[in-house]
């Protein structure tokens, strides 16, 4: 095996530095795929039909807290990497614990978001703008708890093992997916709920 | 649910379909156990990581959907033989299209085409596997049980009947009722994310798995078509994901995308279909002229003519192949501007294929031509692809469309694309690269029969149907009185399409007479070629190069052979580090199987369960820790011995 050690840990194996582009790649697939949804979303955004529109649906309160947490949680990730290539264990635990704390709690602000959206009558089923809003939002905020999921696996991992190849390797990519979702967030708050409330 | 409305009643074929299924499962259940093979099955196929195996699996299932789809073009065909016939009512009839069109495109073309890369691809390059072995397996698991959910659907519960392409309104709740596109919706998907999977693995191996020397710019043709192949997949594939699961909320949870209320859109659905359908037509066929140009290569005794011009043709379709879609609905009226532009790009695709057709044209030009099997089909592809192609021109004009659109001048011209470019192309492949697999050739004299029987048969089957569309009958009408004066052209093409199919039980023939009969292969270059991949023995051993080639130019095996650059340092083998197998993808993929079976009945719950499952096989992966197992030189080269005859 092909061990390089001028480089960081995660990408020393030739194997890992192949896993490491083959996630970019794979990222690029994510990007088509979310571009397809916004693309849907900004056909039917003022097809509502007989249901609400953006305007009278949304408040900026619960998007704002979101907009935070998320941005805030890249952040966190970010140290927690530097954290890793200074080979700290501890703060670098600490910052993905932080990481994840606040994707939860983007999910629950998100998932009272969707029970008062429906509450006032504004479900999956009412019109195709509601629908392509749902089904937007809803697939930002599966990636975001397949996330959750995958981070606290990985954290698991770090936690028994240390830094290895292949933890430091795992945790390398999460971060990525992790800023990615930070990114389509970005496209979310500008182009549904800042369009959507002017 | 009732159990009649579970499966589907009423019709006496489908019940002799669902006969024949459970005599053929049963016997291939008791034939497993009484010949003990259960073990072999498990250890050797059901769970391998080799790229080789998955490719020969791959190619395998093609196989049998190939012959799933072609039963459904014959009775197509014996419907539409004459005037009036009553042979399918129109609903079986609306089924066996919709089958025929999303079985060949998505279940045979697609994993022959994937099956031939896994086979070639890492041979070519000098690699000993794909970048992601056990990600590979995962891709042909979700692609086998994608297909298998597919085809349960015609007995159970009823097949899509709304034509491969789904459009809405007819593939809505309110038009299409049953359970059949929830099929469709469901297992493109399944069997989608492993295509999609299959287009990371091998961009990484491509890009990062090369031997010493194989420079981008040395590669093999078709190793170049499947690197672009693979990039087209990666950003097409995940339109038909979005597309997909759309079509699901609406038809499974209420949503409102393409519905006729409250401010659906079903235009919508036909531009996201085509975003994704044109590039695909591009993922079946670029590989098809990676595999021409090194079979003309080979058997022409030649360099490749305008190597560089192949791989920007390419590149420039490639780029091309996402901004045609609208093409295929001129007459939805979208006005002159946007049937003008896409009339424009449409046109401009004829440019670079018309580069390759000159570029394979001057290297058969003073070439040693043999016309063996693989060439045959090389050489009858060039002038009916054209026909194809020059046809799709015609077709490309938005105004003119108005007269073909949806005509059988249609059905004609894709077919005469399809089958001498995709069809022609993977069998030329398998026909090649089969000594690579299995050590010996197919027989040459009863590929040549099937050949013949296969071109004339697509000549005869297709031709008429050119005529029959410009003289106004339209594609998926079940039947014609006898007025129209189509019934004399629809049985030449009934005839052609019973000869076509003669030529693929010859082919089918072929694999058992060459079984047993075939000569075995010794030096593991049977057609004295050119590149990497014939540099190993045959059957390739499990690690496929016992050293890592070293490539300095282009046709490297060629340069060994002719001018004696050695391809292989001298020096004791070194160990080699292998995946190990696993069962976890084969168990993926039971999962995903019944995941999407049950979300297709509405079934919640157990859907529910089935996405835990999911949700822990992918936990159990990541907390696995597998490392693989070493070869060791002595075994490396007691391999060697025994392949090759001598120590290399």
């Amino acid at each position: 095996m092909k061990i390089n050690d001028s480089l960081p840990l995660e990408y020393r194996t030739e194997e890992n530095s192949n896993k490491i582009f083959g996630f970019w790649l794979f990222l690029g697939a994510e990007i088509a795929l979310f571009s397809t949804l916004f693309a849907v979303y900004l056909t039917l955004w003022n097809r509502t039909g007989s249901g609400p529109t953006g305007k009278e649906l949304f408040e900026l309160n619960g998007v704002i807290w979101e907009t935070f947490l998320l941005l805030t949680s890249s952040f966190t990730c970010g140290l927690g990497i530097h954290a890793m290539r200074l080979n700290l264990k501890k703060p670098m635990i600490v910052f993905f614990v932080i990481t994840l704390l606040m994707g939860l709690g983007f999910l629950g602000i998100e998932i009272t978001e969707f029970v008062n959206y429906v509450h006032e009558g504004a479900t999956l089923q009412t019109s195709a703008f509601l629908s392509s809003l749902f089904v937007l939002l809803g697939t930002h905020g599966l990636h975001v708890t397949m996330g959750i999921l995958w981070g606290a696996g990985i954290l698991i991992q770090v936690g028994r093992q240390g830094f290895t190849d292949e933890t430091a390797n795992k945790s390398f990519i999460f971060s990525l997916y992790w800023h990615f979702l930070d990114v389509v967030w970005i496209f979310i708050f500008s182009f549904v709920y800042m369009k959507g409330l002017m | 649910m009732k159990w009649d409305e579970f499966f589907v009643t009423g019709e006496p074929m489908i019940y002799a379909a669902m006969v024949s299924i459970v005599v053929v499962s049963l016997a291939i259940l008791i034939g497993l156990t009484y010949f003990k093979k259960w073990g072999y099955l498990w250890r050797e196929w059901l769970t391998t990581v080799d790229h080789k195996r998955i490719g020969v699996m791959y190619i395998l299932a093609a196989l049998i959907m190939l012959f799933r789809g072609g039963i459904d073009a014959l009775l197509m065909r014996t419907q539409l033989a004459a005037p009036e016939m009553k042979f399918l009512d129109a609903q079986h009839y609306n089924e066996i299209f919709t089958t025929h069109g999303v079985i060949m495109i998505l279940f045979m073309a697609m994993p022959f085409v994937i099956g031939l890369m896994n086979v070639v691809v890492p041979l070519q390059i000098g690699a000993r596997d794909v970048a992601f072995p056990r990600l590979n397996a995962v891709s042909f698991w979700m692609f086998f049980f994608g297909a298998m959910l597919f085809n349960i659907s015609f007995v159970i519960g009823g097949s899509p009947d709304a034509g491969w392409t789904a459009y809405f309104p007819l593939a809505s709740l309110e038009f299409s009722p049953t359970v059949g596109n929830n099929f469709y919706s469901l297992a493109l998907q399944i069997s989608g994310i492993g295509t999609l999977m299959t287009g990371v693995n091998f961009i990484v191996t491509i890009l990062k798995m090369r031997a010493p020397g194989m420079k981008l710019m040395r590669m093999p043709m078709f190793t170049w078509s499947v690197l672009i192949t693979n990039v087209i997949i990666l950003f097409a594939f995940p339109v038909l994901t979005v597309a997909l699961a759309l079509m699901m909320f609406d038809r499974i949870f209420g949503s409102q995308f393409f519905t006729m209320a409250n401010g659906g859109m079903d235009m919508l659905w036909a531009n996201l279909f085509w975003v994704w359908g044109h590039p695909e037509v591009y993922i079946v066929i670029l590989p098809a002229f990676g595999i021409f140009s090194d079979i003309i290569s080979t058997f022409s005794k030649k360099n490749l003519y305008g190597y560089k011009s192949m791989v920007a043709s390419m590149v420039v379709i490639s780029l091309l192949s996402f901004i045609v879609w609208a093409h295929h609905f001129y007459t939805m009226g979208a006005g002159v501007m946007v049937n003008g532009f896409f009339s424009i790009t449409t046109m401009a695709i004829a440019v670079p294929t018309g580069v390759k057709i000159f570029n394979w044209l001057f290297t058969l030009q003073k070439g040693k031509i043999s016309f063996t099997t693989p060439m045959l089909y090389a050489m009858a592809f060039i002038p009916i692809f054209t026909i194809g192609g020059v046809t799709g021109v015609m077709l490309a004009m938005a105004s003119a469309d108005y007269q073909y659109h949806n005509t059988m001048f249609l059905v004609a011209h894709f077919h005469y694309v399809l089958i001498p470019g995709t069809v022609f192309g993977v069998l030329a492949g398998m026909y090649f690269w089969f000594p690579k697999i299995f050590g010996f050739r197919l027989n040459e004299k009863l590929g040549k029969t099937a050949f013949w029987l296969i071109v004339v048969g697509f000549n005869t089957a297709f031709l008429p149907l050119f005529f029959l569309g410009l003289s106004g009958m339209t594609r998926r009408m079940y039947t014609y009185s006898a007025d129209t004066g189509f019934g004399p052209l629809n049985m030449v093409a009934t005839i052609g399409a019973f000869i076509l199919a003669i030529g693929f039980v010859v082919l089918c023939y072929n694999f058992y007479w060459s079984f047993r009969y075939s000569p075995r292969d010794e030096n593991g270059d049977p057609w004295d070629a050119r590149t990497l991949e014939w540099s190993t023995p045959s059957p390739v051993p499990v690690y496929n190069f016992a050293k890592v080639p070293n490539v300095k130019s282009m046709d490297a095996l060629w340069e060994a052979k002719v001018n004696g650059v050695p391809l292989y340092e001298e020096g004791p083998y070194e160990p080699i580090h292998m995946p190990n197998n696993s069962g976890q993808p084969f168990i993926l993929g039971v999962i995903m199987f019944f995941l999407g079976f049950f979300l297709v009945f509405s079934w919640f719950i157990p859907a529910i369960i089935a996405g835990i499952g999911v949700v822990v096989m992918l936990a159990l992966r990541s907390f696995e820790r597998d490392h693989g197992y070493h070869i060791s030189p002595e075994e490396i080269a007691a391999t060697e011995q025994k392949l090759r005859g001598d120590s290399v």
